[in-house]
């Protein structure tokens, strides 16, 4: 029974990890720029399409891939925020909504048109497989890695945004734009690049997500709901709120879909509404 | 008694002051902006409006093989408005209006499967079962702010989707509620095969419905509301309570949304699980910016167009139809905004504009 409860608790925390990978990308530019933006898990399944396609077509190895998918997304970001996405900043929430669906059902219809409906196979290298003894526990091999890879992402992260002169100037951007730009900072070379880091960050949890998400093309319409949910959640324009907020509602949801499946979906939905009225700007305020 | 109208007489003129003196921002296509001080936007009928109505009445003569998609039309038509009463008037982003309008289809659908097979109180019962609902998440949804709306109207949109689901024994679940034996309408009018009755039916809810809401939009409280989506903050220094006015607003637009899902439900006479999906959410907010928000027409003409393309198009390939939509919408966004009557207006103000010169 502990033990159970234990590989559960694993496992949810594997997939709040996951959440978190993908949307905090979403959170900073939230935060950031106030945009309200439904598409992230496009980028996410661009991602995903990037690593399915290298491993199936080109046979290059599974790591190998998700540098390329991180590389694909930010490509994709950067090009959609320069041409698009900026002329947007001011516009109402309501414009933002909408113009995020319609991108959206694109990215849906496009890679219906390219991959076909279907679900996609990943095949992943021997040792993700299976099992591995830890403590005395069988924990999944790949959902191990799946954590580690994310932590060392976080680590990344958290250097990026509080060791460096970029980090500083993220930190600026989001904190007050105009005195922002009265010290010289390049606001709008910030936004880009943090728009394609956090695209490149979907897509690499895209990738990685394939074994644990599945990959069709309905992916950002499915998952919307849960990146959203963690901004919301866990408050725009940190990286700590939607990491609390990843794990709490990974674990949520992966414990309710095992205890009690007949209600699975409510207890993610219960829980978003509980921590929404409790919290209606998130558990971790950025923004002063 | 006299106490309360004084105050009812001082709230009108608060509301009327406040739509006469436009922020720098205010929406030009407020009609009563264009109309002078102190004054409410002239309510009477127009000509083309008069016109307007009378062509659903005469596609009844012209297409009746169409009857079917006319009906659909003019009701969903009536969904869209109730999103544009909350989205176009009051500001209220909904992600999840289709909540609403799946608990008034499954509302009168269950009645008449169950023995009770009478419309109008099926009708009623429906914006009863929906209103009290769109009570209750008002006050979730009047708390926080945009993004918190959209969250929490889109988690009780996919809830009720689930629970509808889940719950396959009373909602028969993805396979649709069916065995519905519908009563004649007055005990009269029976619902025929080629959707005559059908057809008046919804044409003369959709009517009824609309001339109450033009009715709303126009008056004290309908002003306010636009003056709430313009400047929130401001207008409890006016002397209006912003919460309460919302929560009202957000009740009725439940309620109309729950009398257009019923009427779907009755006039097909089966309730299948997409009335509550969010794709429903999502292209009844498609079709509303299509058309125009904030003017009650749009929602009609939005809806009138939406479907007819999609009956023309989606039958070639359902993927391109989506891929389309969603050009179309990222178009709009970035090029038109208004929609189509926002367009027309623009050219019709233009015209008179060079006219006068």
């Amino acid at each position: 029974m502990i033990g159970n409860f234990i590989g559960v608790l694993f496992d949810g925390i594997a997939y709040g990890a996951l959440l978190f990978l993908i949307s905090v990308g979403l959170s900073v530019t939230m935060g950031m720029m106030n945009f309200i933006n439904l598409a992230h898990g496009a980028f996410a399944m661009v991602g995903g399409y990037v690593c399915v396609t290298l491993l199936s077509s080109l046979g290059l190895p599974f790591l190998a891939t998700l540098p390329l998918a991180f590389v694909a997304a930010a490509v994709v970001g950067l090009v959609l925020e320069r041409l698009l996405y900026r002329q947007l900043y001011k516009a109402s929430h309501l414009d933002q909504v909408l113009f995020s669906i319609g991108l959206t059902f694109m990215a849906v219809a496009g890679a219906t048109f390219l991959f076909g409906p279907t679900q996609q196979p990943v095949h992943l290298p021997d040792w993700l497989r299976g099992q591995v003894h830890v403590l005395g526990l069988d924990l999944g091999a790949y959902r191990l890695f799946l954590i580690g890879v994310v932590v060392l992402v976080t680590l990344g992260l958290y250097l990026l945004i509080e060791r460096t002169r970029f980090g500083a100037q993220i930190r600026a951007s989001v904190d007050n734009q105009t005195a922002a730009e009265g010290l010289g900072i390049n606001v709008s070379r910030v936004f880009s690049l943090t728009f394609a880091l956090g695209s490149g960050l979907a897509g690499l949890g895209g990738g990685l997500g394939i074994d644990v998400l599945g990959l069709d093309p309905s992916f950002p319409v499915k998952y919307m709901v849960y990146f959203l949910l963690v901004v919301a959640v866990g408050g725009a324009g940190s990286i700590k709120g939607p990491l609390i907020a990843a794990i709490i509602l990974g674990v949520f949801d992966v414990a309710g879909k095992y205890y009690v499946p007949e209600v699975g979906a409510f207890v993610i939905y219960t829980l978003m509404v509980v921590l929404l009225i409790l919290f209606p700007f998130g558990l971790v305020r950025r923004k002063a | 008694m006299n106490a309360y109208s004084t105050t009812a007489a001082g709230a009108d003129t608060r509301a009327k002051t406040d739509a006469a003196v436009p922020g720098p921002d205010a929406n030009v296509d407020a009609p009563a902006v264009g109309h002078g001080a102190l004054r409410l936007p002239n309510d009477r009928w127009k000509a083309l409006e008069i016109v307007f109505w009378l062509l659903p009445v005469a596609s009844y003569f012209f297409f009746p093989d169409y009857l079917v998609l006319i009906s659909q039309i003019m009701i969903i038509g009536l969904f869209a408005m109730s999103l544009d009463l909350i989205l176009g008037y009051a500001g209220i982003v909904s992600l999840g209006h289709a909540a609403f309008f799946g608990l008034g289809a499954y509302t009168a659908g269950l009645l008449s499967v169950h023995g009770w097979g009478e419309p109008l109180s099926g009708l009623l019962a429906a914006a009863v079962v929906a209103a009290v609902a769109g009570f209750i998440v008002s006050f979730l949804v009047v708390r926080g702010q945009d993004l918190a709306r959209l969250m929490v109207t889109l988690g009780i949109g996919l809830m009720l989707f689930e629970a509808a689901n889940k719950a396959a024994f009373v909602t028969g679940g993805v396979d649709g509620l069916s065995g519905m034996v519908m009563q004649p309408l007055f005990g009269v009018f029976e619902f025929d095969l080629f959707g005559k009755t059908a057809f008046w039916y919804s044409f003369a809810v959709l009517f009824i419905l609309f001339v109450a809401m033009r009715r709303l939009v126009n008056s004290p409280f309908g002003l306010s509301l636009r003056g709430i989506r313009e400047g929130g903050r401001r207008m409890p220094a006016i002397g209006a309570h912003v919460d309460r006015r919302l929560v009202a607003v957000f009740t009725l637009g439940a309620a109309v949304a729950g009398i257009a899902g019923a009427l779907l439900a009755q006039t097909t006479q089966f309730v299948g699980l997409d009335v509550l999906g969010f794709p429903r959410s999502a292209e009844l907010l498609i079709m509303l910016v299509l058309g125009g928000t904030g003017r009650l027409y749009g929602a009609l003409v939005g809806a009138a167009v939406f479907m007819v393309a999609q009956d023309k198009i989606s039958g070639f390939d359902p993927t391109y139809w989506q891929f389309y939509i969603g050009l179309l919408l990222v178009l709009i966004v970035l090029f038109a905004r208004g929609g189509i009557l926002g367009g027309l207006e623009k050219i019709v103000a233009r015209f008179k504009r060079s006219e006068a010169a």
